[in-house]
This record gives C-alpha cells, structure tokens and sequence, in this order.
C-alpha cells in the first residue's frame, strides 16, 4: 500500500473523518448528478418538450448555483414552491408535480 | 451503534427490512397512519388498518424483537372527503387506549386545501382534548413551504396546543427553521429522490444544531430505503462528528419525543 497517496484512493485505514472527506467521498457522486442534470435539459430540448414548466422552473433555479450566495439549496427550494397564502378551494389531484405552476 | 425509527410505514414492507433494520441497530419503530395508495371506501377500512396497526404489526415486529409502536389519524391525502374524515376522526378514540398508540399523526396537509386545513384542525382539537403527541405531515416538494406556514398557524392558533408535544415532519432547508423558530420539533425524512439525502440532513444539522431534531426514513411502498437512518450516522461520522454525537441525534432525540407519551418504553440506556 503506497503511504504518500495524497488522494486516499488506495487506503486500507479509514481516511481521517474532516473537510478532506467531504470532497473525497462527495465529489464523484455530486459531478455525475450535474451531468445528469446537463443531460436532461438536452434531453428535453432534443425532444421539444423544454417549455414544460417543470423545465423552465429548473432552469430558472440552476441560476443559484452559480450566483455566489449561500445557502442553495434553500433558495432553490424557495424557487421551485408556490408562493400564494391562501388555502386552495379545492383540490387538484393528490400529486405534487416538483415546481410551481400559476394555476388560472 | 443504536437508533430509533420514528416513522416508517412498515405495513408497507416486508419482514426482510425489519431484520435489516434490528441487524442495523434498531430499537424500535414507529408508523404513523397513513395514506394506502388508494382512497379507503369506508370508516370500516380504517377500522382495519387501525388493527393492522395495533395487532398485527406489532406482533410481525416482535418475531424481530422490534418494539413497534404507530399513530393513528386520517391522512391529509383522504381529508378533502369531509364525511369520510368525520367518520373517521369519530372511531379514532376507541383506538387511543391500545399499549403501542403514541398519539394522532400523521396528520398536516396534502395540497393545502380548506377542507385539508379543517381536518387538520379537528385532528389538532381531538389530540388536545384526548392528551395525546402530534406527528405532522408537511405536504411534497412545491407544496411544502405554503403547507408548513399554514400548518403553523393552525398549531399557534389552538390555545391548548403544547409546542413540545409537536413534531412537524418532513422538514427541509426552506423549512427547518420556521418549525423551530416556533418552539415545535422537526422531523428530516430522508428520500433518494423526494425530500431530503442523508448529506443534505447532515448539513441541516450543522446549520441548525440539532435540537428537537429527528430523522427517519418514512420507508414506505414508494421510492424509499429503510436503512437511511443508519446510513446518515455513516455520513456524519465520515464529517468528524463523535459517536456520541450520532448517538444524540438517532436515539436520544427521538427517545426524548417520544418518551412523553409514557406508552413508549424503550430503555434509554447508553450506547453500547
């Protein structure tokens, strides 16, 4: 087992838990859910169903990603909800759908 | 290590999860009532389902030597049928003195309607005149930050309500902090896809610190994983946080929630 691997990808001891972890073990993960992210925004324009809303609303909070800003994920969250107070008269069916659409 | 299931729909899945889930460092689970998949005909569905949950779920649990433990209600799912949830809200009492009832949950809302809201209210006013715990349902992805709110003022607006007898469930970044800011608990259910991963928990809790905090796996007969709880200790250990530290947050929180109801009788213990 080499010792000067910087990278612990060839470690036979749990690596020392900390800050380094969290790249080691969530870099890969998080890169192939922004490729799959990537790829659906292809995806739905190559099939022409990008103006769905959902699609639209994704695109719209993918800006917070990259805005500098903490706290993301909240505000992604904030992005995709339905901003109105009021109770609904009646209900639209038992699933939510992901993203807020006006409804007339 | 050691950990408490505080919401799983184990009618929903199969007597291999309860051994993974013991083998896992389980020490007991808890099912709130919920929706089946489909909307119940009668009062008499729920008259069964509130056995299954009584008898017979236990008595599966036990096989794994799993104290099992559920709340009963109406869901928010089934509550835009205001006779139905009468019926229902009418039959839960019979219910409420059996040894593994915790209390009434999970009750909230699905997608915020008045006639969700006046269940929600009902169940609220039953639990209080009964004395019994609330497990609150917080509604799905676009519904959840308008659902939370108004779930919160129903709560705030009942004079009897006891905040620290109240867990709101389901919580996420954008709604973590309106639940505790208002003195209840919160729940963080961990989803593969819908609500919250076990690293996403990880940094609510930093950002939070953990107080009156619970997570749960709400495994069910959707996309779910019934080992998330423990996974989630993995993820904390992997960012430094002590075994006792784990230890707070996967059994002494949820002990110390459900330990008001003094039908929970799980031994507080140390962690061995």
């Amino acid at each position: 087992m080499s010792t000067s691997n910087p990278d612990h990808t060839d470690r036979t001891t749990p690596a020392p838990p900390g800050n380094a972890a969290l790249i080691d073990v969530g870099f890969l993960p998080v890169r192939a859910k922004l490729l799959e992210v990537a790829a659906f925004l292809d995806r739905v324009e190559r099939h022409g169903v990008a103006d769905d809303f959902r699609c639209k609303a994704l695109r719209a909070a993918a800006h917070v990603l990259v805005d500098g800003e903490a706290e993301r994920a909240r505000r992604i969250l904030e992005a995709l909800s339905d901003p109105s107070l009021e109770p609904e008269a009646v209900s639209t069916g038992k699933a939510a759908f992901g993203a807020w659409q006006i409804r007339d | 290590m050691r950990y408490i299931e505080p919401h799983g729909h184990m009618v929903s899945r199969t007597t291999d999860d309860y051994e993974a889930m013991v083998t896992a460092g389980c020490q007991a689970v808890c099912e709130p009532a919920f929706w089946a998949g489909f909307d119940r005909g009668s009062v008499d569905g729920f008259r069964d389902y509130f056995r299954q949950l009584t008898e017979y779920e236990p008595a599966r649990a036990a096989k794994y030597l799993l104290p099992h433990y559920c709340w009963l209600c109406i869901n928010p799912k089934e509550s835009e049928d205001l006779a139905l949830a009468a019926d229902v809200l009418a039959m839960i009492p019979e219910y409420l003195d059996r040894p593994n009832v915790l209390g009434i949950g999970e009750i909230g809302l699905n997608r915020n309607t008045r006639n969700e809201l006046r269940v929600l209210e009902q169940h609220v006013e039953l639990a209080v005149t009964q004395a019994q715990l609330i497990l609150v349902h917080t509604p799905h992805l676009e519904d959840k930050l308008k659902g939370t709110r108004l779930i919160l003022d129903v709560l705030r607006a009942h004079p009897g309500v006891d905040a620290s007898r109240v867990i709101v469930d389901h919580v996420e970044e954008h709604t973590l902090r309106l639940v505790l800011d208002a003195g209840f608990w919160a729940g963080i259910t961990l989803y593969p896809d819908s609500k919250s991963s076990p690293a996403r928990a990880v940094d609510m809790i930093e950002m939070c610190g953990g107080e009156r905090l619970w997570m749960n796996s709400a495994c069910d007969w959707g996309v779910s994983d019934p080992l998330a709880v423990p996974k989630t200790a993995l993820e904390m250990r992997r960012r430094g946080h002590s075994a006792e530290r784990v230890d707070q947050l996967l059994f002494r929180n949820p002990h110390q929630f459900l330990s008001q109801c003094p039908k929970f009788r799980v031994a507080p213990g140390s962690a061995s």
